[in-house]
């Protein structure tokens, strides 16, 4: 396995987090699976949630599998108005580091753009993440959605 | 035509006809407060098992209004208004907690558990100047009090002296079906609201409607969660206004075209899962229902989706919005399997379900597309006319058993 040099590792934590708002924002949400390793999780909660230790997520998905079928469900299955997200995100944190990875912590806030133009603040919150190396490059093993607010306008259809 | 005190009419006696106005108009949604909400129904207001120790409260509404649900010292629940019998300021601020008392942040008046005002800061003045009247009674002064009751679990309020007992409310059949679910002590495994552009009743009528559930959701037809040719019925009460709708799948029904010979949009041959690990549930009830959907007018929901278990409250934001709370629960002595079994399959419920997302948008596509036809009427006839309990779940019958409950609260 290659080691992502050290001094890189920064530029490498904010790239890994770029391509994730790229796939999502540009539409490319079947790229969005390949950014984590097979065996992962991926849940949406709150900061309340969190807070409290309860385990229940608006997502919660722990294989890759089950985000390749979010993406799929998305695609062909579920009915919900055309949308767009626009993720701005901030600077990961590292938090420690340890023999499975990095934990780090990473804020964002997503724009939603509805069909008919209108644009809302959608979400808050930051990303806790477990990022591992696999294969010479950074994917997550554990990306922890904290969101800031417990409400939700509507849906949440698209991952945040 | 029967009309109401703001001058909007219904179309007569009939249950299968709905006019659209009841979606948009002021006058009527304020009549709702006041007589459905504050009037004499049962509000679900939480859970039993978030009011453990005395001095566990919560904040909630009723309808509109503001309250508080505690347990007192003696181990009641009570509940009241929250807002300061001064002046008009909410008492408690946060969502919950464990207090001794309440104390309102304006002027600092104090109420117990129970709701009664027991302190007035500077009562007697200061100096000897100042201070309330000699003849100021605190007794007489207090938020008001809500009539409080438990069931399954379930914590419920009322704020009219006709309500009956909660028993006598729900009825023998649907206390059945809730008891069936919520059988052992409950553990809360998250809690989400969800603000919902559309009137209340829109996403009331969903829940209650069995016949969308399959057509609309490709999840529900696709992989058998519930299909109209299943097995399995709709339970009305006899005042209409609470229902349980269930889903048993037989073998005999998993060769059935009626999906795919009507061209049924929900029905998705050749679907599979990567992970089908969401799916895989265990008939935990042991009486092979597989789902369960079961209402309690006017703002309670219950839910059974496999092994995917929560309730929901309807809390009424104005004619075009509402807040839906969700809480996903399992038992205290579910293990680790079983609550990975439960986080799994939450993914097909809530604001991002597979299942309950299109649910979330769909109330506000009748809201928009309504605008404009306030004096046209929405058509409820499938099943007939009645809002009696049918062994079909292609039937209108609960949402039909909606409005007779409605209208007779709201007295047109």
């Amino acid at each position: 396995m290659t080691r992502v040099p050290r001094a890189n590792l920064a530029a490498t934590l904010a790239q890994l987090n770029a391509d994730y708002a790229r796939a999502i924002d540009d539409d490319r949400l079947e790229d969005w699976p390949e950014l984590f390793v097979e065996d992962c999780l991926y849940t949406i909660t709150s900061a309340e949630n969190h807070r409290h230790h309860l385990p229940g997520g608006l997502v919660y998905a722990d294989s890759k599998g089950m985000l390749r079928d979010r993406v799929r469900a998305l695609r062909e299955a579920n009915i919900y108005e055309r949308q767009t997200y626009r993720h701005l995100v901030g600077l990961p944190a590292i938090l420690d580091e340890s023999d499975e990875g990095m934990r780090t912590e990473t804020p964002f806030l997503v724009v939603r753009i509805m069909r008919d133009g209108r644009m809302d603040l959608f979400a808050t919150g930051r990303y806790l993440d477990l990022v591992t190396e696999d294969a010479g490059a950074l994917r997550f093993r554990e990306r922890i959605v904290v969101c800031d607010s417990s409400r939700v306008d509507t849906l949440l259809a698209l991952p945040l | 035509m029967a009309d109401l005190d703001h001058g909007r009419a219904w179309p007569g006696a009939t249950l299968t006809r709905v006019p659209y106005w009841v979606y948009h108009d002021e006058a009527n949604y304020r009549a709702e407060l006041r007589r459905i909400f504050e009037g004499p129904v049962w509000n679900f207001v939480g859970l039993e098992s978030d009011l453990a120790r005395p001095g566990d409260y919560r904040t909630t509404f009723v309808g509109e209004m503001p309250v508080i649900v505690v347990r007192g010292d003696t181990g009641a629940i009570h509940a009241f208004e929250n807002r300061c019998a001064h002046r008009g300021a909410l008492i408690a601020l946060d969502d919950g907690g464990c207090a001794k008392h309440f104390q309102c942040v304006y002027h600092a008046w104090t109420y117990d558990l129970e709701g009664n005002l027991v302190g007035i800061a500077f009562e007697k003045g200061a100096h000897g100047r100042g201070g309330m009247p000699d003849g100021f009674c605190k007794a007489e002064h207090g938020p008001r009090k809500l009539r409080t009751t438990t069931i399954s679990g379930l914590v419920f309020a009322t704020l009219s002296g006709d309500t009956p007992p909660i028993e006598e409310y729900l009825g023998d059949d649907v206390r059945r079906r809730m008891a069936r679910v919520i059988r052992k002590p409950v553990q809360v495994l998250g809690r989400f609201v969800q603000t919902l552009p559309n009137n209340w009743k829109l996403y009331v009528e969903n829940v209650k409607d069995t016949y969308h559930a399959s057509l609309l959701h490709t999840f529900f037809g696709t992989f058998r969660i519930t299909r109209l040719t299943q097995a399995g019925g709709v339970m009305v009460s006899p005042d209409g206004g609470h229902h349980a709708s269930t889903t048993i799948d037989r073998a005999d029904d998993r060769q059935n075209t009626a999906y795919r010979d009507q061209s049924i949009r929900s029905e998705h041959a050749g679907y599979r899962l990567a992970d089908p690990s969401l799916l895989d549930s265990v008939d935990e009830f042991g009486d092979g229902i597989q789902l369960q959907i079961l209402t309690v007018f006017p703002n309670f929901v219950l839910q059974q989706i496999q092994n995917c278990l929560a309730v929901r409250q309807v809390l009424p934001r104005g004619t075009g919005a509402m807040d839906l709370h969700w809480t996903y629960f399992g038992f205290a002595d579910d293990t680790a399997e079983m609550r990975r079994r439960r986080l799994r399959q939450s993914n097909l419920v809530g604001p991002a379900g597979y299942v309950s997302m299109e649910d979330g948008c769909v109330g506000g596509f009748v809201q928009r597309g309504t605008v404009a036809a306030e004096d046209e009427l929405s058509v409820v006839n499938m099943g007939g006319e009645s809002a009696e309990s049918q062994e079909t779940r292609a039937t209108e019958a609960s949402v039909r058993g909606f409005w007779k409950a409605y209208r007779r609260y709201m007295g047109c």
